[in-house]
């Protein structure tokens, strides 16, 4: 998920929810589709980890954690076995840190086993700049060491900043950057659905 | 948001009393808090955010806990911390305030973190414009003791609550009582102060010599009488005797004070059967607490350390950890609207 404004990011929860860009806004992700690309990337997860033995899955606060244990059913669905699923919190490595009044923390939960030596697939909701996965893994790193690590994302919507991609992708969203897109999923909104819209002047200005 | 006369563009918070503290920005800290002891779980007890800042620890007085629990939370967060002590340096030598506080600002410091024998030196330090940077109370002499009330508080919370059911959850209606010296305990004023705030309801037991004068205006009960309100206490907090500042005669004998407002295994047997006993350290044994109590399983006192660290990290985090504090300073920001 992207650092550098939050009004473009599923993150709304953190900084006020920026409701006037609903407007504009028209979905193009629904439930279903959602469950289909997570279902996908579910059977992809397995395919390439040839079984997910080894398989942890860390979601990224706050959307992140719920998609991640949304794909652990689905693996443990497929697989007939029960996998480690936990959350990042990435806020205190981020690059932003000054640039903003300091924000909440978020859970770090790091299953029993821990990380060391398994490989990690990291769940968030949208891959922007890269600079969120560049914190994670940080993060990562003084938490353990990883076998490999793996990034699962719901939408890629380009303009990266950093050199990194997404392993699987729930959907390509080719956007502009003056477009915002925010991912609802029923566990914190109430409904799944993916939103683009058009960025608000004035939550631009906030920052 | 408190503005300095020629402050930069960085607009400082500080933590002077707890009575600043809003319910809305103590649970953040505490939440916080619970957070930061995940840390010390880890294989690597380390977070880079501070890292590049430096916060000075400005010790008038002597402390041992207080500072290394500062200097151990600082470190965690990475900044660069320097450590200053009244004995053997220039203030021995007689240097005032104001002139160690234009040298620290010269050194570039981040944070100061004081302690101070005088009521009032960190809010002189945060007003007077000397400082660009962020004041923490650390102990100023009798008066507030803001970041011990906030450990307090949130040892209350993980035992009375649970350390994951508390998030986001205050102390509504757990009864605390502040047992001994309180006249000259900044810890106890702070504690009433932070945890009415909270929406604990607070008792003070005391010998009435030992009450502060005003104490009826504080947000808690007084009780001359330990044994009646034991009974109904969810924590117990007892307050080391200060020696130090025993200048004249407070109580007849220790003896006697012992007897009566100290907490033995057989008081404790009478309060309720989950309630805790706290101590702030450094605990007199056979004085305000026995053996006995000191070493059962309901005395917080080590734990208190260890939640010591996971306050100081989250205070430091919140008022250093972005461009502007997460936690502002609403009475002098009401000076300052004047």
């Amino acid at each position: 998920m992207d650092t550098s404004d939050t009004s473009e990011t599923g993150r709304i929860g953190e900084t006020g929810r920026t409701e006037g860009a609903g407007e504009a806004a028209r979905p193009v992700l629904e439930a279903p589709d959602i469950a289909r690309a997570l279902t996908r990337i579910a059977h992809e997860i397995v395919e390439r980890a040839k079984g997910a033995d080894d398989v942890v899955l860390l979601g990224i606060p706050t959307r992140g954690v719920f998609l991640a244990r949304r794909l652990a059913g689905k693996l443990a669905e497929i697989t007939g076995r029960s996998i480690p699923v936990g959350s990042l919190d990435i806020t205190m490595y981020r690059d932003d840190l000054r640039l903003r009044p300091a924000r909440a923390l978020a859970r770090t939960d790091i299953p029993g086993d821990g990380v060391d030596g398994r490989l990690v697939v990291l769940v968030d909701d949208v891959l922007f700049s890269g600079r969120t996965i560049r914190a994670a893994l940080d993060a990562l790193g003084d938490i353990g060491r990883p076998r490999a690590v793996q990034l699962a994302v719901l939408v890629d919507r380009g303009h990266r900043e950093l050199p990194i991609r997404a392993d699987y992708v729930g959907k390509n969203l080719p956007t502009s950057l003056r477009e915002t897109v925010k991912v609802q999923l029923a566990e914190e909104d109430g409904r799944d659905t993916v939103l683009l819209g058009l960025k608000q002047p004035a939550a631009s200005g906030e920052r | 948001m408190l503005r300095l006369p020629g402050a930069g563009p960085r607009t400082p918070g500080h933590l002077i009393s707890a009575a600043d503290l809003s319910r809305d920005e103590a649970v953040l800290i505490l939440d916080t808090a619970e957070e930061m002891a995940r840390v010390a779980d880890r294989p690597i007890k380390k977070l880079p955010t501070l890292r590049g800042r430096t916060v000075v620890n400005l010790f008038f007085e002597d402390s041992t806990r207080t500072r290394i629990s500062f200097e151990a939370a600082a470190k965690r967060l990475s900044a660069d911390v320097i450590n200053f002590s009244a004995k053997g340096s220039s203030v021995s030598k007689g240097e005032s305030l104001k002139d160690t506080a234009l040298t620290l600002e010269a050194m570039g410091a981040d944070a100061v973190v004081i302690r101070h024998g005088a009521s009032g030196a960190p809010y002189r330090l945060a007003t007077s414009g000397w400082i660009d940077g962020v004041v923490v109370n650390a102990g100023d002499g009798t008066h507030e003791h803001p970041t011990q009330a906030l450990l307090d508080a949130f040892t209350l919370r993980r035992r009375l609550v649970g350390a994951d059911a508390g998030i986001g959850r205050d102390l509504d209606g757990r009864r605390v009582t502040i047992v001994g010296d309180v006249l000259h305990s900044r810890v106890a004023r702070s504690n009433v102060l932070l945890l009415h705030t909270l929406g604990a309801h607070v008792t003070v037991v005391a010998p009435p010599t030992l009450v502060p004068i005003g104490v009826e205006r504080w947000p808690c009960e007084v009780s001359y009488d330990l044994d009646r309100v034991l009974p109904e206490s969810d924590a117990v907090m007892m307050l080391r005797v200060q020696r130090e500042r025993m200048n004249a005669a407070f109580f007849p004998t220790e003896r006697e004070y012992s007897r009566r407002y100290g907490l033995n295994g057989e008081r404790m047997g009478r309060m309720p059967g989950k309630s805790i006993v706290m101590h702030p350290g450094p605990m007199n044994r056979g004085m305000e607490i026995t053996a006995e109590v000191a070493d059962s399983d309901r005395c917080t006192a080590v734990e208190q350390v260890a939640n010591g660290v996971s306050i100081r990290m989250a205070v430091l985090y919140l008022l250093l950890g972005g461009n502007e504090p997460a936690v502002t300073h609403s009475r002098l920001n009401a000076e300052e609207n004047k």
